[in-house]
């Protein structure tokens, strides 16, 4: 099952390796990573998609905390947190297609940030799987480019992290 | 006062209480040695190698419990203290090493001797810092020592660039340490506790199955406090030995691939496992799938990692083993009732564990006319004082004294459990010696891991460190040439050193003394001699070369699939 999982981790260098030479060392997958600091600017926060049986999630959270820069790890799989990925997407806009094109962009709310005679650039943000639906629309049409930055998460309600 | 972060370093590690380094001098610790020349308070003891170094350090800190400390200057110094890093890594060992790093504003040019240590170290340190600045330098050393020491133990590399040894600050130790990432949970949850003796009381068919998490906790006392208390089974790992004393009627001995009939027949058997920092090693288990079939497991281990990482397990304690232990021989004393039905109850199986016991005991073939090892390391054990530290390198030799010297006090077996690394023993022997000036410090070698480390014959000898070296001369890389007789049809792919070494002479060389034993009515006259000689002394056994450790369970077999005598 995918798990997206939240890592709060100094905010020191050396910390991303030690967390991605976790995953390949023990052979834990990660499907997306995104990483950046907090307001509190000293420390960084990762949030990660990936996957396993309840024993090797039980792993994973274990191994990220036992990890001395690692200060907080937070499951997100149960539904607690609300999840948002965006994606930039270069498609083939020609003749007919540009009007189909804009039709997809408008029902899914994305944004065209670059025009050429032959090309829409789309700005899509949601839920990764609202990307997912965006991504099958266009594909058809002909994906020239696409970068996604894999999801951050945060908790719902009115309690941040450290529960205040 | 002002001082330089070479003196820094030094006056850190006086606070932290360290006598004795292990280190190798090099361009970027030259600073570090400059200062060392006048420091008094630090005895340094120069190895003739850096990954000797380490395993000097880890020898010390296994013995004495404390934090072994070493040395190495940068590049190949400091790739040469992997090895070293990576065993105590593997069996938990808390120890410091400083490496020097070239300067700051070189780092990343491929400078001379510049490696990147701290990326090559870490999958193999418990953590590891690079100081940026010197004002972090006695912070940064605080943090690596109570890393090192607490929770689950295991080294931390420190790792110090030449202008920042050079660099000037005001010295204050900081009297505590605070890492927000870093809370080793050491109390064990009272609830569980009452759980486990409850699981363990209700239980007819119990066994206790103890790691070396055991010694690194100080906790053998307590350990066989409650197991005599309960009157239970007990079997140790290659690492818990002296745990649990060997000599006592309720020991399994060691359990796993080359461990008992009877320790692996109760594991197979058991009804109720208490596995006590202990990490279900394959070499352990042997095949999972079948690994203790009957039984729920109770697990008490400092490192929540170690939990269900490779077996289920039914009731989990996190927690200090020391301190688990206590509350649980608390909770076994307020329910004498329950205990004493528990001794009526498992009275059968202990009649069970008797009869494996008697029907395939630990033993091996006397011969007359050619030396048993089994048989000098029974000899080493009645020869040697009742303190004697024993350490070992890796191979047949180390599973011959795991089986046949009976341990019976924790911190008197050094060996490479996790990583299996020849060459661990000989400077592993002279850290503990260094520890222990006045106590009888032994090493089991075999021919081949002797060789890997025995330029540190000088440093025995220049340090008037009397290590008594045992080598079980079998001309072969036994335990692999046991691997293809038994799986390869005999095929000894490279496992046979024909080159006969004459180590008497070589014990001479550096200084030493060398005795030898070709007969079995030798070896007793020879361990005496080795014993009585006042300095570091080879003695050497010509045994039988084709002997095999027996009992074994092959790779990837069940406990219960033993071969007894092949
Ligand atoms: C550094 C290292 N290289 C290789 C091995 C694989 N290995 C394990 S035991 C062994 C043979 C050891 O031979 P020897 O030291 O003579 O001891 P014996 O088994 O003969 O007692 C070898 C090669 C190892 N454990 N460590
Ligand atoms: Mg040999």
């Amino acid at each position: 099952m995918k798990h997206t999982i939240s890592v709060l981790v100094e905010n020191e260098f050396g910390v991303l390796s030690r967390v991605a030479a976790l995953f390949s060392g023990r052979g834990f997958n990660i499907d997306s990573l995104s990483v950046a600091p907090t307001n509190d600017e000293t420390i960084s926060r990762m949030t990660l998609v990936t996957r396993g049986d309840d024993q090797i999630l039980e792993q994973i959270s274990k191994q990220l905390n036992k990890l001395i820069d690692v200060i907080k790890v937070i499951d997100f799989t149960d539904g607690s947190g609300i999840e948002r990925e965006m994606a930039l997407v270069k498609v083939t806009a020609e003749d007919e297609s540009r009007a189909e094109v804009l039709r997809i962009v408008d029902i899914f709310r994305a944004k065209i940030i670059d025009v050429t005679p032959r090309s829409y650039t789309i700005e899509a943000t949601g839920s990764p799987a609202k990307i997912d639906a965006i991504l099958e629309l266009l594909r058809p049409l002909g994906l020239k480019e696409l970068v996604r930055t894999g999801p951050v998460a945060i908790g719902r309600g009115a309690k941040g992290w450290k529960g205040q | 006062m002002k001082m330089n972060g070479a003196r820094i370093l030094l006056e850190c590690l006086k606070k932290e209480g360290v006598d004795t380094v292990f280190g190798y001098p090099g361009g970027t610790v030259i600073n570090i040695y400059d200062e060392l020349y006048s420091f008094k308070e630090i005895h340094h003891i120069l190895p003739r190698h850096e990954q000797a170094g380490v395993h000097a350090a880890d020898g010390y800190a296994r013995a004495t419990g404390r934090v072994g400390v070493a040395f190495a200057t940068s590049g190949p110094g400091a790739t040469n203290t992997v090895t070293g890093i990576a065993t105590a890594y593997m069996d938990s060992i808390p120890i410091v090493i400083i490496t020097g790093q070239v300067p700051t504003a070189l780092i990343g040019n491929d400078a001379f001797q510049e490696v990147d240590i701290i990326g090559i170290t870490r999958p193999c340190t418990k953590h590891n810092f690079l100081v940026r600045d010197v004002k972090e330098l006695a912070g940064i050393l605080k943090k690596a020592f109570y890393i090192a020491r607490s929770g689950r133990p295991g080294p931390v590399l420190v790792d110090i660039p030449k202008d920042v040894q050079i660099a000037q600050t005001e010295f204050k130790y900081p009297e505590k340490v605070e890492i927000r990432g870093y809370k080793p949970n050491l109390e064990g949850h009272p609830k569980q506790v009452e759980r486990a003796i409850e699981m363990l009381l209700d239980s007819r068919k119990p066994v206790v199955y103890v790691g070396g998490g055991v010694i690194l906790a100080n906790a053998a006392e307590e350990l066989t406090k409650l197991c005599n208390m309960l009157d239970v089974p007990v079997t140790t790992t290659l690492m818990g030995l002296g745990a649990y004393p060997e000599d006592s009627p309720n020991s399994l001995r060691m359990l796993g691939m080359h461990g008992t009939y009877y320790a692996n027949m109760a594991m197979t058997n058991t009804d109720v496992m208490v596995a006590i920092g202990a990490r279900f090693d394959d070499r352990v288990t042997g095949k999972l799938a079948t690994f203790a079939p009957h039984a729920k497991i109770i697990h008490i281990d400092v490192d929540p990692t170690s939990i269900k990482k490779n077996v289920p397990v039914d009731l989990p304690i996190v927690g200090d083993v020391k301190d688990v232990l206590f509350k649980m021989i608390k909770e076994v004393e307020a329910h004498p009732d329950k205990v004493k039905a528990f001794k009526e109850a498992t009275r059968e199986w202990h009649e069970e564990i008797a009869a494996w016991k008697g029907k395939h005991p630990l033993t091996y073939k006397h011969a007359a006319n050619v030396i048993k090892p089994q048989y000098v390391i029974e000899k080493l054990r009645e020869l040697s004082d009742s303190d004697a530290i024993v350490a070992t390198d890796v191979g047949q030799h180390q599973m011959w004294t795991a089986q046949f010297f009976t341990f019976t006090k924790p911190r008197t077996l050094l060996s490479s459990g996790g990583l299996g690394t020849m060459g661990y023993g000989l400077p592993a022997a002279m850290g503990a010696q260094a520890a222990f000036p006045k106590r009888q410090v032994i090493v089991v070698c075999g021919d081949g891991g002797f060789q890997m480390n025995l330029q540190e014959m000088a440093t025995l000898v220049q340090n008037r460190l009397p290590v008594k070296i045992v080598i079980l001369n079998n001309n072969f890389l036994g335990m692999v040439r046991q691997w293809q007789e038994l799986f390869f049809d005999k095929r000894y792919s490279s496992t046979c050193m024909e080159q006969p070494i004459d180590f008497i002479k070589l014990a001479e060389a550096f200084g030493a003394k060398g005795f030898q034993a070709t007969k079995t009515d030798e070896v007793e006259e020879t361990i005496k001699n080795g014993f009585a000689y006042d300095g570091p002394v080879i003695m050497e056994f010509k045994i039988a070369r084709e002997e095999k450790v027996l009992p074994m369970v092959p790779a990837g077999a069940s406990l219960n699939e033993m071969v007894l005598n092949a």
